[in-house]
């Protein structure tokens, strides 16, 4: 290995000595098993819709490669150039996901998509690590002492992008958002009142949208009556589990994915436990939890507030995402409409992903900040 | 390994790195105070959120662990739903005839379900349904499918082929269910015995509607029925009927064939018939058994009667002469002979000849009272207890007077089913025991269930009339070489609103053989016959029906075990052997 080593002066080499290179490599497994399973998954679903049969197939290894370029481009970055790279994506993001409510096309009830150049395109998906960096720099900005109202400033794009994404309606990615905000605005030294409060309008938030929106009802009333409503996603996804049992039926070998309509998507954590078995699942959620614990470790050590609550804010939106697709899947959480990340099918998502993962791994990077602030 | 070396001096080299951070930033404004302060609470609470994504992580892995565990060893929730529906739904009963051939049967099917919450598309599903299935109600299936409910039915009785297409379409929310789906390997042959069944094979008609409790039985497992029929017999009388009431033209027909020493139903056909296989499919009239059902005015069968009743009461014998030449006229009626006879006839030729003058005055020399007790005592006003669900009760006059004993004498102003009919003629002609006609094979031989109605001397004179009935009277037509014959002709007209029809016939004829010591009973009725070759004068009881029962007898007699009394000819397939003539010293030889 150590023969193979790029030499430490190059920008690879020290790319190469200061990156988590663990969990990159957890991030190009995690990419890996997606890639299986959408081969796997894909080619189902594109028959039920009567499209291509390897649509899916061809449209996720077209991305994946882009994917892993992003990604690993924008480790290289500094914490400055991340900074100024995100606040540039939010800009031009949250102006898209504004068009999407003006120009997209309804698309099962939500206008969540734009379509560039015959692709279409999420733009709420790089809303979310954009933000996260962006509130971070706010939410540092209000402890230095240059008078910038970061925490306000920080809320009220935290506000808006909700709205927008309410507005399309997108519960789920609003809910990432918002959890997002509240991690970071925790760590940024919230007071306690304010935690309990907050806690209180999230409450009060959920409530409401389960009353005002009503595929949010829908989704919560068949959560909690399961025999009250049309489970039949969720139902046919623990079948799968069960189907698979400890070791699976082998890759391709599930027989739910041709009955289950997301299979692809949201629903792509029941066609892994049917084919590579509950065991992989398990394997599955220890890599998003290594991500993601590991990348808190850094943000304890950490020393850079800024760094701290980007990497925190980032780790909150890929690790609760994960969270919230793999309980729906599991009949632990109402549905939401998210995908898995790095797993399920989705050029934007896929892309936006490894936009965020990229910053984190470039955030991360040991004694990165020294060549920042020296 | 250099990675996790690497990766474990990390921590360290981190810590070393705040370390300098720190040093550097006592230094400069950025990083003092508060800055400070907020680093360390962020490491908190970094650490605090930390643990709750790990207890979320640790909850998602338990909870598939849970999944696995839970239902690990166990069935998955719909394969298990259909092992439920694997166990037979019921376990009808089969009909066989009296050899043990089955009539009646279940086959295994599929009834096509849905759980229309899980339809995806109700319409494109009820479309695709239509295509492959026959006489599919898309419609009321696309209805069915949008409803809100769990289960539906869409299909019974699908077979294995139809069950493997619409697998195949692989709409999601069907589902097949075990099913049984009864069936008739013989088709129409012995449509009205049968009956058929509902969509619950529940018994419709026939002894599948009189049999219903005990060929479903109790928990789903029914009993044999074992019939009295032998269905070889059955499908000779069905195939000449079917060809009799064809060439006449004739609205239909009814035949049957009875054990005449226990009243055992051998065969029974009624046309038109339906096919069971199709039972609910087929028209009202199709379904009716003329046999049971249908009562009618059998016309000069009723003879038989009449002159029996005459011979038992002692009214007459079989040398007295009666004056038959001129008309009897009675109220505004006047009774006339169909082959008029200028000069006074015996007892005997009355019968022979079909005399309705002559039967009048056989009657009258009994009287209404014995009549109607005589009539009576052969169950000819009672309905016969045989084992189906359709039977008719027999009409008989609200009040008889002179005139009703005289056409009651020659089978009018009386309607009974063929079925009593044909027992009573029975009981005349097999020594005088009158037994109820079943359907069923007898456990025994059935002797004890008969009733004495009239002498064995009578009988014995009412089956030498009988014998010349075919010999030299009306019933020539029914003659066979092979076995002897004896029987009566009928010819009634039918009854309208305005009298009777002349034109309007149901000819008849009864048959017994071998007539000196009776088994079987063969009776057939042609209902509105056109006439022998179109001849309207030729569509009485002797030019249609005789010869068909001598047609069933000549082919049935020796399935039925009764010896022929000639030799019987040779059937030989020519084309195989053919015969090659021989002249041997004058003698034609024929060599096979």
């Amino acid at each position: 290995m150590s023969a193979a080593m790029p030499a430490l002066n190059s920008v690879l080499g020290r790319w190469w000595w200061t990156v988590d290179r663990w969990v990159l490599a957890a991030l190009i497994v995690l990419l890996a098993i997606g890639a299986l399973l959408t081969m796997s998954a894909g080619p189902a679903s594109a028959g039920r819709m009567r499209i291509d049969v390897f649509h899916f197939v061809q449209a996720q290894l077209t991305y994946l490669p882009l994917a892993l370029a992003i990604l690993l481009s924008v480790s290289l970055l500094t914490p400055v150039t991340v900074r100024r790279l995100a606040v540039v994506a939010f800009g031009l993001f949250i102006g898209l996901t504004a068009l999407t409510l003006i120009f997209g096309p309804e698309i099962k009830g939500a206008q969540r998509w734009l379509v560039v150049f015959g692709q279409s395109l999420q733009p709420s998906e790089f809303v979310k690590p954009a933000f996260a960096v962006t509130a971070a720099w706010m939410f540092a900005e209000q402890r230095h002492e240059g008078g910038v109202p970061g925490n306000l400033i920080a809320t009220l794009l935290a506000a808006l992008v909700i709205c927008l994404l309410v507005a399309q309606p997108d519960i789920g990615n609003a809910l990432l958002v918002a959890s997002v905000w509240f991690v970071q605005f925790f760590l940024a030294g919230l007071p306690t009142v304010w935690i309990l409060a907050l806690a209180l309008l999230g409450l009060v938030g959920m409530i409401s949208a389960y009353l005002l929106v009503d595929h949010v009802a829908t989704r919560v009333n068949a959560f909690l009556d399961p025999s009250s409503a049309d489970n039949y996603q969720i139902d046919t996804a623990i079948d799968a589990f069960i189907n698979g049992g400890w070791f699976g039926r082998g890759p391709g070998e599930g027989t739910v994915k041709a009955s289950l309509p997301d299979a692809h998507s949201d629903f792509i954590l029941a066609v892994a436990g049917e084919e590579l078995g509950i065991l992989a699942c398990i394997v599955i959620v220890a890599l998003f939890a290594f991500i993601v614990l590991r990348g808190f470790l850094r943000v304890v050590q950490e020393s850079d507030l800024f760094v701290m609550l980007s990497v925190a804010g980032l780790l909150t939106a890929f690790g609760v995402q994960a969270l919230i697709n793999m309980g729906s899947t599991l009949r632990m959480v109402p549905t939401k409409g998210i995908t898995l990340p790095f797993i399920s099918y989705g050029g934007s998502s896929l892309l936006a992903l490894a936009f965020g993962m990229g910053m984190v791994l470039a955030l991360t990077r040991v004694s990165a900040h020294r060549r920042v602030w020296p | 390994m250099t990675g996790p070396d690497r990766t474990k001096s990390r921590p360290g080299g981190a810590i070393r790195c705040i370390r300098e951070t720190d040093l550097r930033g006592a230094g400069r404004d950025r990083f003092a105070g508060p800055a400070k302060r907020a680093i360390e609470t962020g490491r908190n609470r970094a650490a605090i959120a930390a643990a709750v994504f790990a207890l979320g992580f640790l909850a998602v892995a338990g909870r598939l662990v849970d999944v696995a565990v839970s239902r690990a060893g166990g069935e998955p929730r719909q394969l298990a739903a259909s092992k439920e529906a694997a166990a037979p739904i019921s376990a009808r009963g089969n009909i066989v005839d009296r050899n043990g051939v089955v009539l009646a049967t279940n086959l295994k099917a599929a009834a096509l379900v849905a759980d229309p919450r899980r339809v995806i598309n109700a319409e494109s599903a009820a479309a695709r349904l239509a295509s492959l299935l026959p006489e599919f109600d898309q419609e009321e299936a696309a209805r069915r499918l949008a409803s809100d409910r769990h289960f539906v039915w869409l299909r019974r009785g699908l077979t294995p082929r139809q069950q493997m297409l619409v697998n195949r379409l692989g709409i999601p929310g069907l589902y097949f269910q075990q099913d049984e789906r009864r069936v008739y390997p013989h088709g129409r042959i012995a449509s009205h015995v049968l009956g058929h069944t509902g969509f619950d094979n529940q018994g419709l008609g026939g002894v599948e509607s009189f049999f219903d409790r005990r060929l479903s039985g109790v928990g789903g497992v029914g009993r044999d029925v074992t019939l009295s029929l032998d269905i070889r017999v059955q499908h000779i009388l069905h195939e000449e009927l079917m060809t009799a009431v064809a060439e006449q033209q004739a609205i239909g027909g009814s035949a049957l064939v009875m054990d005449v020493r226990n009243g055992e139903i051998l065969a029974m056909v009624s046309l038109p018939d339906f096919d069971p296989n199709q039972g609910a499919g087929s028209s009202e009239a199709a379904r009716f058994n003329r046999n049971s059902l249908g009562v009618y005015e059998m016309g000069s069968t009723f003879k038989i009667f009449t002159t029996a009743m005459a011979l038992e009461y002692g009214a007459a014998k079989l040398d007295d002469l009666y004056d038959v030449a001129r008309p009897i006229r009675v109220a505004r009626h006047t009774i006339n002979d169909l082959h008029g006879s200028g000069r006074p006839l015996t007892v005997s030729d009355i019968f022979v000849k079909s005399s309705n003058i002559g039967a009048v005055h056989l009657a009258m020399a009994v009287g209404t009272a014995g009549q109607r007790s005589f009539l009576g005592r052969l169950g000819l006003f009672d309905k016969p207890a045989i084992e189906l669900s359709e039977i008719g009760a027999p009409l008989q006059p609200a009040k008889w007077r002179e005139i009703n004993t005289m056409t009651v004498a020659f089978g009018h102003g009386v309607a009974v089913s063929p079925v009593q009919h044909a027992s009573a003629i029975a009981a005349v002609a097999n020594g005088g025991i009158l037994y109820p006609p079943t359907l069923v094979k007898r456990a025994g031989n059935g002797q004890a269930l008969g009733r004495r109605v009239i002498s064995p001397v009578t009988s014995a004179k009412m089956r030498e009339l009988m014998r010349r009935v075919v010999v030299k009277g009306t019933g020539r037509r029914a003659a066979v070489e092979e076995f002897e014959i004896g029987g009566k002709t009928g010819t009634a007209e039918k009854p309208s609103k305005r009298g009777y029809q002349r034109r309007k016939l149901l000819s008849s004829f009864v048959g017994l053989f071998p007539i000196y010591d009776p088994r079987y009973l063969v009776f057939v009725l042609i209902d509105e016959p056109k006439g022998v070759d179109g001849n309207s004068r030729r569509a009485t009881g002797g030019w249609v029906a005789a010869p068909v029962v001598g047609a069933v007898v000549r082919r049935s007699g020796l399935l039925l075990g009764v010896l022929p009394t000639v030799p019987v000819e040779e059937t030989v397939d020519e084309t195989e052997r053919p015969i090659i003539k021989v002249n041997a010293g004058g003698i034609a030889l024929a060599a096979r």
